[in-house]
């Protein structure tokens, strides 16, 4: 087996999603595992990817592969692919590395599978699992045909740190016409106000439990200190406490933070639908009866007003430890 | 300006696996997706800005598929097009890209608008495969799009914020659900929606070999359902005054803190 | 204690009747409108269908759209609920030479059925009341067959159009012209958003109300025309599930008795009624009055309560729950019948006009026959060259439903009702009576009292509901959340309603409403409208309901 990993990165550091996937690689045990950085002046990015597990790294260094677009990129990979005699593409979601794994699977005519929590050898086959109808079931998942394109659910592994060096090589960069047709005229830059709600790797949500409207400030803290975006369930949405942008739930806006932590929120499954692929979920609440217990990781039976802040305080000393 | 809209019908109510297909039970009644709704009202509003125009739909899909077409041309849409065709069934994203551009490639449109996430399994990163396919930019998750001087210039909403990027015509792109608040059909609407031009396609209509679609055109297969894992122990502590050290040891145990 | 009757709701008729505003080249003309996609009114739009197909000079008179049919529902079937073992006449008369039974979509006829009296640990067999003998009869899926009927009304010409709200009866020069549609895309405060997209005046030659139990604009035309009869409709709150079963249920089965109460001081007239869905599933539903006197009654915890019978416990050992709805039904009968059901270009069909046979359970047969009575009505008055806006242009309609077994049935059972408002016991013997002497004993009478004026009392009767577990019994979220409901929460509030209540109200309504529509506060009442499954039991007791957005509701399709 020859696997590829494309290792995405963003400024000057490899994203831990990318990361998580090659460790993931690296566990199948199977044949050679390199990754591909592909940007302007990478170089450097391929000796940290050596460090977590790379044996080799291919290395697409071009002015024009500086902006983050994905149809560049899937030239580079095709090619690779087909010079290199690669039967496994892995991808780490996001936004680039799926509009570059579904045009990969098109280019090559090849199979793919996203969405993945895992992949593993069973019966000889390579079997991808795969949650679907909001995760109450997992299907397995395979490829009928070689080459195979998985694209993994963000934060579905870890990276794994080794250490270690790692045979780099430059590839020569070859363009279709249309692959340069899109041209970023502005690159993002930070969002000042902390992530929206829809990319937040944390939430940190409140309910009717907190009381009234200006306990939403304790939300708002342990939010901000653990860089992540504030929730708010129908029901104070509906009393007015909180704008209903922040709304999750059945009809409000469905979201997978890596961390939730749900304050003072019983779990009403139309709250639940719309957070339940989280994570990790917390749950403070006073009723030791209430729903969001039965699938939370961790549950407090306690006053959010007590607890809240104190959490908050111990996030912000390890912050500045 | 000619404007495509891939639209794709979902089961209504609560959706269900198909314990023998192993595939989307798609046999109850069907809705127009959500995210297509925010890609049908960008179509119109670019037709509108234009002046000038027509706003297609496309769908693959059983017969069925009609009543999520419909809801889209009482919205404003012009036309529709259905490729149905029972060879076409269990198509994955390789077979369907295909059969797709095929259609893309019959009309010839100016931009060739997704939504940006089907409510069930399929298609949730079709219109990058469609793009490739059809030799055209792509630019997806659009939270803004505005047309001048035969370019789109895109507002996309990654990880990282908002990049503007720019798109010579013809282009594809998928929106987000940020992108706007989709119109309501007016009674009127909903009315004339019947009598505006509704074509079905088959495979053969295409050009789509039969080699190329269904499942000898899919590239993935399915193997078995099982029931996700536990999500782990689940612990629940009443608060003696260390919740918060002990939540917080937890959190920096999972690496999150 | 006070009574819901003082605290009547701020609901003015007249907000609700307007003339036609829109300007000519906006408004919408249509030739016959048939407000709601039930029975009543698909069989009207079916029987109109098959009429206008040898009647080319009426259907010009029609125009483009010579049957249009308005549904407030996602689409037809959405907010129709019901048990229902559906007696066939009717649907054979309306598909005549054109579709077998077997075509349509039943769940097989009944083959057994059982009656029993329930305690809260035995099930007593007891022969069924005559009126109850459901030979020849069909078990149905209301929802279903809806969607099934609606499909017949399409191919037979009639526009459906789902997801729109009839918020107005359009009147002028005291006849009935139509609709006004209801608003979409407007805030909680009412203000319009980004997409609002204002209603349209929908104008109609005639204009057929086919709303069901509760219907907004019956309730309205009612008024406005001066119809109602001597008597107050009264209403029964029905709360029904739907379970995937491991054995297949092989017969009809009828409960009374437990867990309702049997004392005359509770006015706890109602049972239960468990019908087989083919091999797999089965549906189960408690119906009680609403008539009832206890603040603490809840019928939705009442089913939850009933499914820890042994009995029924049995029947749903290894299934699971895969479809919940709440409905209401009128109940007065005869009795309750409005005195006229036409005016000036209006008809008035089914539940909305309260056609319900209650000792038999059954209304669908009626609703269909009432609904092809009325296209028959409203065609013969076109035919005749005339406008149906005449007065008197409809009054066929009357004259027929008056003919017809509908009338005769219900007729015979009228006082059945009112006799089991004075206890189960000496109900039961009254009905008897009844039954025996075909409708002619007691003489006189009985009077039906409105929902509303009925005193309350208070009982600690909550403390015997089952807490849910999630697997046999569930709670009232959960359960709206399973009929499918996903209302647009950011809406105005379409439940008109006074705030300032006393507890009692406050909790009378928290416990009678199935979805957790409301919730007493310190001050009165607060209200999520987007709990609401609209079955009208607020109506009965101090509230009324109207329609909110089109689209909005649950999403029915197994009920």
């Amino acid at each position: 087996m020859s696997t590829l990993v494309f290792l995405e990165h963003h400024g000057d550091e490899l994203l831990k999603g990318s990361l998580g996937v090659l460790a993931k690689a690296a566990t199948l045990g199977e044949g050679d595992v390199a990754g591909v950085v592909i940007g302007s002046g990478v170089r450097p990015l391929a000796d940290a990817a050596a460090t977590f597990g790379a044996a080799k790294v291919y290395v697409a260094d071009d002015e024009q592969l500086e902006a983050p677009l994905p149809q560049p990129r899937v030239d580079v990979i095709a090619q690779l692919v087909r010079d290199k005699g690669i039967d496994t593409v892995l991808f780490g979601n996001s936004v680039l590395a799926a509009d570059i794994a579904a045009a990969l699977a098109a280019r090559l005519d090849a199979g793919i599978n996203w969405d993945l929590v895992d992949l593993v050898q069973q019966d000889g086959k390579l079997v991808g699992k795969r949650p679907a109808l909001q995760d109450s079931v997992y299907v397995d998942v395979g490829w009928t045909t070689e080459p195979r394109i998985a694209l993994f659910r963000s934060g579905s592994f870890d990276p794994n740190e080794q250490g270690g060096s790692a045979e780099v090589e430059d590839v020569q960069v070859v363009l279709e016409d249309f692959s340069t047709a899109a041209r970023m005229v502005d690159q993002a830059h930070e969002e000042s106000e902390g992530p929206s709600i829809e990319d937040a790797p944390v939430i940190v949500a409140g309910g009717r439990g907190l009381g009234g409207p200006e306990n939403f400030t304790l939300v708002e803290e342990l939010a901000k200190a653990l860089g992540g975006a504030v929730g708010a369930t129908r029901a104070v949405v509906d009393a007015g406490w909180y704008p209903y942008a922040t709304q999750v739930g059945q009809t409000g806006k469905t979201v997978a933070p890596k961390l939730y932590i749900a304050c003072g929120i019983s779990g009403a499954i139309q709250h639940k639908v719309g957070m339940q692929s989280s994570g990790v979920i917390v749950a403070i609440n006073k009723d030791t009866n209430a729903p969001i217990f039965e699938f939370s990781d961790l549950g407090v039976v306690g006053d959010v007003h007590e607890v809240v802040p104190k959490l908050t305080e111990l996030v912000k000393q390890r912050k500045s430890s | 300006m000619k404007i495509a809209v891939c639209v794709k019908q979902i089961p209504e109510g609560n959706s269900r696996i198909d314990p023998g297909t192993k595939r989307l039970d798609r046999g109850g009644e069907g809705a127009l997706n959500a995210f297509d709704a925010n890609a049908v009202e960008e179509a119109l509003r670019l037709k509108d800005s234009t002046g000038e125009g027509e706003v297609v739909l496309l769908s693959l899909g059983p017969a069925k598929a009609q009543d999520a077409l419909r809801k889209a041309l009482a919205m404003g849409a012009d036309r529709a097009v259905l490729i149905s065709d029972d060879a076409a069934a269990g198509s994955d994203l390789v077979a369907t890209s295909y059969t797709l551009a095929k259609a893309l490639e019959r009309e010839g449109a100016d931009v060739v608008l997704f939504g940006q996430q089907a409510g069930d399994s399929d298609g949730a990163v079709l219109w990058a495969a469609v793009a490739d396919r059809l030799r055209l930019p792509v630019v997806s998750q659009a939270a803004a799009i505005t047309h001048a001087d035969g370019k789109l210039t895109v507002k996309r909403q990654t990880e990282f914020g908002y990049d503007v990027i720019e798109a010579p015509l013809p282009a594809v792109v998928a929106v987000s659900d940020a992108i706007n608040e989709p119109r309501y059909p007016s009674l009127k609407g909903i009315m004339g929606a019947k009598s505006k031009p509704q074509e079905t396609v088959t495979l053969a209509d295409l050009g789509v070999e039969a080699d190329r679609a269904g499942e000898q055109g899919s590239r993935t297969e399915v193997y078995a359902l099982n029931d996700p894992p536990a999500r782990g122990d689940s612990m629940k502590i009443d608060d003696d005054g260390n919740a918060a050290q002990a939540i917080f040891d937890f959190l920096a145990e999972k690496r999150l803190v | 204690m006070t009574k819901p009757a003082d605290f009547p709701p701020p609901f003015r008729t007249a907000d609700y009747v307007a003339a036609p505003s829109d300007p000519p080249e906006e408004r919408i003309d249509v030739g016959v409108l048939i407000v709601g996609a039930g029975p009543a009114g698909l069989a009207c739009g079916i029987r109109l269908g098959q009429l206008l197909e040898d009647a080319s000079e009426v259907r010009e008179r029609l125009g483009e759209v010579p049957v249009a049919i308005l549904e407030k529902g996602k689409q037809a079937g959405s907010h129709l609920l019901s048990g229902a073992v559906v007696n066939p006449r009717s649907l054979r008369r309306l598909f005549k030479g054109r579709k077998r039974l077997d075509e349509m979509p039943f769940y097989g006829p009944v083959e057994h059925e059982s009656v029993y009296f329930l305690t809260n640990k035995s099930a007593l067999r007891i022969p069924a009341p005559p009126t109850m003998k459901n030979e020849g009869n069909y078990v149905a899926s209301l929802s279903r067959l809806g969607r099934w009927l609606a499909e017949q009304a399409e191919e037979a010409g009639a526009m459906l159009l789902p997801e729109t709200a009839a918020e107005k009866l359009l009147v002028s020069d005291g006849r009935a012209r139509g609709v006004r549609t209801g608003d979409k895309g407007r805030g909680r405060d009412g203000q319009p958003l980004g997409n609002f997209e204002p209603g349209s005046d929908l104008v109609a030659k005639v204009t057929v109300l086919a709303e069901g139990t509760q219907g907004h604009l019956t309730g309205v035309a009612l008024e406005r025309f001066g119809l109602t009869g001597e008597n107050p409709q009264v209403w029964a709150l029905g709360v029904k599930e739907v379970w995937k079963v491991k054995r297949p249920l092989d017969r009809v089965i009828h409960t009374l008795g437990w867990p309702l109460r049997p004392g005359s001081k509770f006015r706890e007239f109602g049972g239960s009624f468990i019908y087989p869905m083919g091999e797999d599933m089965l549906t189960l539903g408690m119906v009680v009055g609403l008539d009832y006197r206890d603040v603490e009654l809840s019928v939705h915890d009442l089913l939850q309560e009933l499914k820890t019978h042994p009995l029924v416990r049995k029947l749903l050992d290894g299934g699971e729950r895969v479809a919940w709805g709440a409905k209401t039904i009128p109940e007065g009968g005869f009795l309750a019948l409005p005195k006229q059901l036409h005016a000036p270009g209006l008809l008035i069909v089914g539940d909305g006009a309260g056609l319900v046979n209650v000792p038999a359970l059954k209304g669908i047969h009626y609703a269909i026959e009432s609904g092809r009575l009325a296209a028959e009505a409203a065609f013969a008055s076109l035919q005749r060259g005339q406008t149906p806006a005449t007065p008197g242009a409809l009054a066929g309609y009357d004259e027929t439903l008056r003919e017809s077994f509908v009338w005769k049935d219900l007729q015979e059972v009228r006082n059945m009702r009112p006799a089991f408002g004075r206890g189960l016991i000496f109900g039961g013997a009254l009905a008897g009576a009844m039954t025996a002497t075909k409708g002619r004993f007691p003489r006189r009478d009985l009077r039906l009292e409105r929902d509303a004026d009925i005193d309350l009392i208070r009982t600690d009767r909550a403390k015997s509901y089952p807490a849910p577990d999630g697997k046999l019994t569930f709670d009232k979220l959960s359960s709206v959340f399973a009929s499918g409901n996903k209302t647009r929460d950011d809406q105005p509030n379409h439940i008109v309603l006074q705030r300032e209540v006393t507890q009692d109200i406050a909790l009378l309504w928290e416990r009678m409403c199935p979805a957790q529509v409301y919730e007493a506060t310190e001050t009165g009442v607060d209200v999520t409208p987007s709990n609401c499954v609209q079955c009208g039991a607020i109506t009965a007791k101090g509230g009324r309901l109207t329609p909110p957005e089109g689209g909005s509701g649950p999403e029915y399709t197994l009920t």
